[in-house]
């Protein structure tokens, strides 16, 4: 479906001051990065932040800005704040995991501080949609004592995103910008604002020096961090990103924050609840602005916070109300009570829920006859449909062949997984081959541990697997820390020639950047044959062949094999080219239940290309989704599925 | 204050990973934009292109915010891209009042492959939809789409259907209109047509069914 090249953000990026665009939340918070002149863009791709980087990325044909892909989320901020120290503002985005890898350098940064504004944008995945955990990022603000805005809608995004360039220029530190999935990918109306003609000039004054280490006393840092802290308070007393909206004395005041005012709007107005209940909404949330929500706390006496993730905001509240108002009685509802999970998602039924059990309302929601046949329908007709490696993903073929290998092996051998597409192997759609999963990186780092464990008895084949962007991310070190201390193992690199699971951004090892740029690709078998690895390469689509090889590199004793198994995305593929083969499913052939085979093209094998015709009683291929890739023409025991080159 | 009140059409599009919901509803929010609405979307998105299910939750008013998930009971339309998916967006936030539009070609889930799951009748499907909606109407949409040999573009036809219905708020040549600035020219002629014949084929279908079902007005923009 061939999209126009970059339509899809070009918007975001050049559109012209008043326009009201349609925007999704992450390509507001580029919008506002870029109409506060940002110079630098710096990020590592993951859901759901992946299109901040990307949208501003496409403005660097019209305006003098630099993004990159960085390695990781680490290097990212590094990159970005070079950008801040000489003049030049600059954003890095990430997911919540990512800040967790560029903690390390943001934890020293905040000491230093920095010269020209500097925004970290993180996006938080509430319910874990396309994330291993939900944490809560808001915390680090609270750890690095350093401002906080948590925008409500898309259009505020924008505003936030654009305004806290300048309160990180006001303080000379990082601000940081928390969204979470339901702001970063929903779309609304933006009117655009002005993008500025600023020629920032970059240059280090060498008269400073910016090192946290401790030469000086630290605490001289930690001090003045605290000072910076109380200007952002006062700055954030008169904020127009936080209102109030209801009576007086409400008898209930909803707190809330991100996605949760929203959901407020729609729970008070579903429950005709306006006269009763109040709405502070609020975008500062790290320091809360004392006066200003002290002196709602004081007009309410039950208090409910709608906020995604942690009671961070809830906790910040109570500490508060304890300072502000000591031995007055406040009933704060919330996750502490139970009355909104302290788990998973927000919604506005979990919030509308939540007013109606502590005012005593009844929430006239839908018939009850007609919520038991929704019910009755959900539980007995609608099938489950989980996610799978999309039809002819190399992936699962690779697995099919890890599988078999680690089988033919028979020593109970086992996979440590890592992150990406390829985490799905964990499920029947990778044969449920990978027993661990952690952070980027880690099935490596745990191979590095487990091949070193023969003194006590573990007799066990490891293979750890990761992708090509997981491996320039975080596998490199670990490698090393294989080779160096002699771990055997065999690391397979699953490398489809991109970042596929968040949606096919470059990485090093690609000939392109982010800007579209040519840029020198990284050559992942070289680097794994210069730190000493023994390297031997496959086409996963060949199944014989990259058993064959893998179960050769099990059986090798010693320091650590890697098979590089090398075959772009189907999905990549498929977009570009026309399909290679034909596939069809010989009707004469396949003896369908009375094969023996037990359906092992769809019950095992399982690429939604194929479909079990249950009139028929025999496999089909499903012409709507096969991508041609012609694999399960290797797999069928009596060659009935057949493929045949098209042109 | 102003909660929202009333006015809001709340539509969802439900499908699988890889039919180019997103797409849709991307069209047809850019498309209430330019005639002056206020558009929230919220859309699941992780597992998209994956196998999973995948909805966008698209509510227009005028001029209110609302938030990106539809309430349950407060959906006013479904459109199915997948008749299961359609059934069960309907049984998670449909309400009596709802009407469903879907294509009738099922994509089997990975469970109902291994045989862990059994795909429903499409009768079975039918009879859940008709008893959890107001009005349902049913297209087979990758047959229009495979005609013109292009079956990935069913999720055209269900745009066209939805817009032939003459049920939502916006205009078809306004949803031309963005086909045109986000597709290259032969990809924009392609979705084009789609996007037409599944237009012209809603009418038919719902000419079927206006037979036994009361005729619903246009939801008025105030």
């Amino acid at each position: 479906m061939n999209r126009k090249n970059g339509t899809d953000m070009a918007g975001a990026a050049t559109g012209a001051e008043r326009e009201t665009l349609l925007l999704m939340g992450n390509e507001a918070i580029a919008r506002g990065a870029l109409e506060a002149g940002v110079g630098v863009a710096a990020g590592y791709p993951g859901n759901p932040s992946s299109e901040i980087v990307a949208a501003i990325a496409q403005a660097a044909g019209k305006m003098n800005v630099y993004a990159e892909w960085s390695v990781n989320e680490k290097v990212a901020l590094e990159v970005a704040a070079a950008a801040s120290l000489t003049g030049v503002r600059a954003l890095c985005a990430m997911k919540q995991n990512g800040l967790n890898v560029a903690l390390d350098f943001l934890a020293n940064l905040n000491l230093t501080g920095v010269e020209s504004g500097l925004v970290v944008a993180v996006c938080d995945d509430p319910g874990g949609i396309s994330s291993t955990n939900e944490q809560d990022s808001r915390h680090a603000a609270k750890v690095l004592d350093l401002p906080l805005l948590e925008p409500a809608f898309v259009e505020e995004a924008r505003d936030m995103a654009r305004w806290a360039f300048d309160l990180s220029e006001k303080i000379r530190n990082v601000c940081i910008l928390r969204s979470v999935t339901r702001i970063s990918h929903a779309r609304q109306n933006v009117r655009l604002g002005e993008l500025p003609a600023r020629r920032p000039r970059s240059r280090f004054d060498t008269s400073k020096r910016y090192a946290s280490i401790a030469m000086t006393t630290p605490p001289v840092f930690h001090r003045a961090l605290h000072e910076n802290l109380e200007k952002v308070r006062c700055e954030f007393e008169t904020s127009p990103f936080n209102r109030y909206d209801g009576p007086d004395r409400p008898e209930l005041l909803i707190v809330t924050c991100g996605s949760g005012w929203l959901y407020s709007l729609d729970a008070v107005s579903a429950l005709s609840a306006g006269r009763r209940v109040g709405i502070l909404k609020l975008g500062t949330t790290w320091p809360l602005p004392r006066s200003f929500v002290g002196q709602r706390l004081l007009a309410a006496a039950k208090v409910l916070v709608a906020e995604e993730i942690d009671a961070f905001l809830e906790g910040n509240l109570k500490e508060m109300a304890c300072e502000i108002a000591p031995g007055r009685p406040i009933a704060f509802f919330g996750k502490t009570s139970g009355h909104i999970h302290p788990f998973g998602e927000l919604n506005p039924d979990s919030v509308t829920h939540a007013i109606a059990r502590i005012l005593g309302m009844r929430h006239r929601g839908r018939p009850a006859s007609y919520q038991k046949k929704a019910e009755t329908a959900l539980k007995e007709i609608v099938p489950p449909r989980a996610l799978q490696f999309c039809a002819g993903c190399p992936h699962r073929a690779t697995f099919w062949a890890v599988k078999n290998a680690i089988a033919m092996d028979g020593r109970d051998g086992f996979v440590a997984g890592d992150i990406g597409c390829y985490s799905m192997a964990l499920t029947s759609t990778g044969f449920s081959q990978i027993k661990t999963v952690h952070a980027m990186g880690s099935g490596m780092g745990l191979a590095s541990g487990l091949g070193k464990l023969d003194r006590f008895g573990f007799d066990q084949p490891v293979v750890a697997v990761c992708g090509d962007s997981t491996f320039f991310h975080a596998v490199i070190p670990a490698l090393v820390n294989a080779v160096h201390s002699r771990s055997d193992i065999v690391l397979v690199i699953l490398d489809n020639a991109g970042t596929a699971m968040t949606g096919f951004q470059p990485h090093p090892g690609i000939g392109t950047s982010a800007m579209g740029d040519e840029a020198p690709p990284i050559d992942i078998e070289a680097v794994c044959r210069a730190l000493g690895a023994a390297v031997v390469v496959t086409d996963p689509y060949d199944i014989a062949g990259t058993t064959e090889k893998m179960l050769d590199l099990l059986g090798r004793k010693g320091p650590p094999r890697v098979l590089l198994a090398r075959r772009e995305c189907a999905l990549a593929k498929a977009r570009r080219e026309k399909p290679a083969y034909r596939v069809l499913v010989d009707g004469g052939r396949c003896k369908g239940e009375l094969c023996g085979c037990n359906r092992f093209c769809v019950r095992v094998f399982r690429c939604p290309g194929l479909r079990w015709d249950r009139e028929a009683q025999k496999a089909e291929v499903d012409e709507a989704i096969c991508v041609g890739c012609g694999v399960c023409a290797d797999i069928c025991p009596e060659s009935a599925i057949s493929r045949e080159a098209l042109p | 204050m102003r909660f929202p009140k009333g006015h809001t059409f709340n539509l969802i599009i439900a499908g699988t990973g890889g039919q180019g919901n997103i797409m849709v509803s991307k069209l047809l929010g850019e498309a209430a934009v330019k005639e002056g609405c206020m558009v929230t979307i919220g859309e699941t998105y992780g597992a998209s292109q994956r196998g999973g299910s995948v909805a966008s939750h698209v509510r227009i008013s005028r001029k209110t915010l609302h938030g990106p998930l539809v309430p349950e009971g407060a959906a006013h339309l479904i459109l199915g891209l997948e008749p299961v998916e359609a059934l069960r967006m309907l049984a998670l936030v449909g309400g009596p009042r709802t009407t469903v539009i879907t294509n009738v070609r099922p994509i089997h889930p990975m469970s109902v492959a291994m045989g862990e799951a059994r795909y429903p009748a499409m009768d079975e499907i039918k009879a859940a939809i008709a008893s959890l909606s107001q009005r349902a109407v049913y297209l087979d949409a990758f047959a229009i789409a495979n005609d013109l040999g292009l079956p990935l573009l069913a999720n055209m036809v269900m745009a066209g259907a939805l817009i032939g219905s003459g049920l939502l708020p916006v205009p078809q040549e306004g949803v031309e209109r963005r086909i045109g600035l986000n597709f290259q020219e032969a990809a924009a002629a392609q979705n084009l047509k789609a996007l037409r014949l599944g237009a012209v084929a809603v009418k038919a279908a719902m000419a079927v069914d206006a037979t036994h079902q009361k005729q619903e007005e246009p939801w008025p923009l105030k």
